[in-house]
């Protein structure tokens, strides 16, 4: 179980609605102002956009719906991507590259080759994700702050 | 060089930031593939690509990158145009394909951001 002072280090809350393909990324965009304003690192910054990004295209991508969450500590950032959805059947071949189950709309947004998920491990210093079929994923990516 | 330079360069249209034409761009990467500019392109450098939807801008945000060159002569979307305004990002738009706005640029010494992408830093990978 997460301690208080984890719970209480979240940084910012956002809904995601699944299919909502005009303003994906918006949630992205608005992580990243906001930690532009707090002065964080720009390496760091740019970080935690790709995993926002990708997070939230697969949340628009493949669930009904989801929520994106930002915890920031004195030692790292971490993302929760939790989301109502069909779940991911095989983990391990989810996050293959080139491993994709995208349909049209997908890919012409530029997504849906099988990259975003080992994206967001590339960019992690701490990965986990878990699902259950019929209800949905949930994604944790930790970035340190100290660099290692 | 100059953004304004690579206007001439490639008789681009100056979509969004004719007042950021004296940014100086030294990188590039080119790509349709948003995972792929996610993955491998790097800060400062100028997107080209032929993905002219609001995604590509969003990328273009998170990464740093300092401008867009839509090549091949792309329709361009009301909200493509409002989000780059809004993020600050200077959009060119040229009629010419990738492949040779790629080329017409590296001939005058702009180069890839990286240049294999074996060079990208995958320490995270097991």
């Amino acid at each position: 179980m997460p301690d208080d002072d984890y719970l209480e280090s979240l940084e910012g809350s956002y809904y995601v609605q699944g299919r909502d393909f005009v303003d994906a990324g918006i949630v992205s965009s608005e992580i990243k102002k906001s930690l532009k304003e707090k002065g964080m690192p720009e390496d760091i910054i740019r970080k935690v956009a790709v995993i926002t990004f990708e997070a939230e295209i697969n949340i628009i991508s493949y669930a009904e719906q989801g929520t994106i969450q930002m915890f920031i500590r004195p030692d790292a950032i971490t993302i929760e991507a939790n989301d109502v959805g069909p779940g991911i059947a095989d983990i391990e071949l989810a996050l293959q590259e080139g491993y994709s189950t995208a349909d049209e709309s997908i890919r012409e947004m530029g997504f849906g080759a099988g990259m975003g998920l080992s994206n967001i491990k590339k960019f992690s210093d701490v990965f986990e994700l878990t699902s259950e079929i019929g209800k949905g994923t949930r994604l944790k990516s930790v970035v340190k702050l100290n660099g290692q | 060089m100059k953004l304004s330079e690579i206007r001439d360069i490639l008789d681009a249209r100056v979509i969004v930031g004719e007042d950021k034409l004296d940014l100086e761009i030294t990188t590039a990467f080119g790509a349709d593939l948003m995972s792929d500019v996610l993955a491998f392109a790097r800060s400062g450098c100028l997107l080209i690509t032929g993905l002219s939807n609001p995604q590509a801008v969003r990328t273009a945000y998170a990464l740093d990158i300092a401008a867009i060159l839509v090549c091949r002569g792309k329709s361009l979307t009301d909200k493509f145009i409002e989000i780059a305004k809004e993020l600050g990002i200077p959009i060119l738009w040229t009629q010419y394909i990738m492949f040779e706005s790629c080329g017409k640029l590296f001939q005058e010494g702009v180069t890839g951001c990286i240049r294999k992408a074996s060079e990208v830093e995958d320490k995270h990978i097991a």
